[in-house]
């Protein structure tokens, strides 16, 4: 567990970054801080390694205070993952990633074989090792840069906007693989960023900031979309948050009606389904030739989901499959939203 | 032309080795110095401006001018080959001590702010990371300085020791031409090779400037 422990920081000059922070990272969780520009949450982070020293207060890691630790000993048993990656441009991947277990005394030979296997880990093939970071894409830098920080395999991670850099697409594959890895690892990870989508995909636990280095909020990303505390947390959680806030409910509870029988009330859609009652599309007319899903859902997906899929179908309803990916159910708009306000009944019970 | 080589082959050659040594080792001399210096200068930013200004000054005093003064400040004779040693260890400290500080700060950014988080000490980060990445900017500063040596040294034959430049007061003196075509091409030989070794050398420490873009 981290703590901040009425931390401020004032640089030369008076100007106050972080005011009076008393915050709990737990451990093995991803907590994220976010906020706009000049909120502090940069400074915070910083504070935890010791790149940046506190003006009051304390920080400490596991109950140990760290500004009584050896500062380049402290950094070495910390994760640093940031915006571009800051890879070593004279150092080829493996060297890159080897860094901190070098530093650490490990061997050569050893440190090396050590970031070779790391690669796979990251979604890289080992033929990278040999590479120059200048041979290599923003999204694949991004890769090298968190196995180096995973490298000597230390108990916490600083993420300081790592996916920010990288077009939209390789991001989203980044911030799911980051998930993943994560599940597998179990970090005490600091992230920091502006974007509150990330923040509300990435976070177990979310702090808003904001300017002047206050703590606006605290808590899950279903909490502050639920509840935010003030009106700066609903306007920077955004005008949408009561559709995001579906990402948090599964769809098991959605009644759906069967398959053959479905025949949507405007257009008169019927499912095409194939021999193995696979869903292919929607037919609107007995001659035509069927139009494509926006896309199937099962009990596991998210309300969300569904909502967009019913959104974006031609014939306004979701198809749910099983884990065959044979057609069980369908369900249309209308009784979505029938679905929302009985949810929303039953919470204010 | 041949001739003269056939005739004077023992005094062409040991000018050729004393030019040699009378600009190279300057170079390594003011090359270790400015090392220091410049990383001072970035350390201690109060210091950057005056080494960028004493260097600007001294880099001024024409050759001769600075053969001449220095036995004055250090007490040498006047034909003692430390003249022309020193003054051109000078000259390389005042035009590399700006270079290499000019390229410490270049590589200043993410990097060397990731090199900290990740745990190096300030001194493993300077030979490890700093120089490394500042190395392609201060190998160009010390090539300046090489072949500039190489020309220089020359003008030190008025003061006793001037390797190939004893070729061109020779050769004024007795009114041969042969003695000046040969001290001009030769220094200017000497002058491609080094900075073709230096090259080479380049090349060999920075392999990763060579790497293509993007694969």
């Amino acid at each position: 567990m981290i703590t901040f422990d009425q931390v401020t920081k004032t640089f030369p000059g008076g100007n106050v970054a972080v005011d009076n922070l008393s915050l709990e990272l737990p451990t093995g969780q991803i907590t994220v801080f976010v906020g706009p520009s000049g909120c502090g949450k940069t400074t915070s982070l910083r504070m935890i390694n010791r790149t940046i020293e506190p003006t009051s207060g304390t920080i400490s890691i596991d109950g140990e205070d760290v500004s009584t630790q050896d500062a380049a000993l402290l950094r070495r048993k910390i994760g640093y993952v940031i915006q571009h990656a800051g890879l070593f441009p004279h150092r080829t991947v493996a060297d890159n990633i080897a860094t901190v277990p070098l530093l650490n005394g490990v061997n050569k030979k050893q440190a090396r074989e050590e970031a070779v296997q790391l690669l796979a880990r990251v979604g890289l093939e080992e033929s990278m090792a040999g590479r120059y970071p200048t041979q290599l894409s923003g999204g694949q830098q991004q890769r090298v840069g968190v196995a180096r920080a995973l490298a000597a395999d230390p108990p916490v991670m600083l993420m300081d906007e790592p996916f920010s850099a990288v077009d939209p697409i390789v991001r989203d594959g980044l911030q799911k693989e980051f998930l993943r890895l994560q599940a597998e690892l179990g970090k005490t990870i600091a992230f920091v960023t502006h974007d509150i989508d990330e923040a509300i995909k990435l976070g177990d636990t979310v702090a808003i900031f904001r300017v002047g280095g206050h703590l606006a909020q605290v808590g899950s990303p279903q909490e502050l979309l639920d509840s935010p505390a003030d009106e700066f947390v609903a306007d920077f959680v955004g005008r949408d948050r009561g559709f995001r806030g579906l990402s948090f409910v599964t769809a098991d509870k959605l009644e759906v009606e069967p398959v053959q029988a479905y025949v949507d009330r405007t257009s008169g859609a019927r499912l095409v389904l194939d021999d193995g009652g696979r869903p292919q599309g929607w037919r609107f007319e007995e001659a035509g030739s069927p139009q494509p899903l926006a896309g199937t859902f099962t009990v596991e997906d998210n309300l969300r989901l569904v909502t967009d899929l019913a959104i974006s179908s031609p014939a306004g309803a979701a198809v749910r499959v099983d884990h065959d990916g044979v057609a069980d159910g369908v369900v249309a708009h209308e009784a979505i939203a029938r679905h929302l306000t009985a949810m929303r009944r039953e919470s204010e019970r | 032309m041949i001739t003269y080589l056939q005739n004077n082959y023992p005094e062409v050659l040991s000018d050729l080795v004393e030019h040699l040594w009378l600009a190279l080792i300057p170079v390594v001399v003011g090359a270790a110095l400015s090392l220091p210096l410049g990383y001072l200068a970035v350390r201690v930013p109060s210091l950057y401006q005056p080494v960028v200004n004493v260097g600007a000054v001294l880099y001024s005093i024409p050759s001769l001018a600075l053969f001449l003064m220095i036995p004055v400040i250090i007490g040498v004779g006047y034909l003692s080959p430390l003249n022309v040693l020193i003054g051109l260890s000078l000259y390389t400290l005042a035009l590399l001590a700006r270079t290499v500080a000019d390229a410490l700060i270049s590589v200043q950014g993410e990097t060397t702010q990731a090199a900290r988080a990740l745990g190096y000490r300030p001194l493993r980060q300077l030979f490890g990371v700093e120089l490394p990445m500042a190395a392609p900017v201060i190998f160009a500063g010390l090539r300046v300085a090489t072949v500039a040596n190489i020309s220089l040294v020359s003008v030190g034959a008025l003061v006793g020791s001037g390797g190939l430049g004893n070729l061109f007061t020779g050769g004024f003196q007795l009114g041969f031409v042969e003695p000046i075509i040969i001290g001009i091409v030769l220094s200017m030989l000497l002058a491609g090779l080094c900075d073709v070794g230096l090259v080479l050398l380049q090349r060999r420490l920075t392999p990763w400037t060579r790497v293509g873009g993007r694969a």
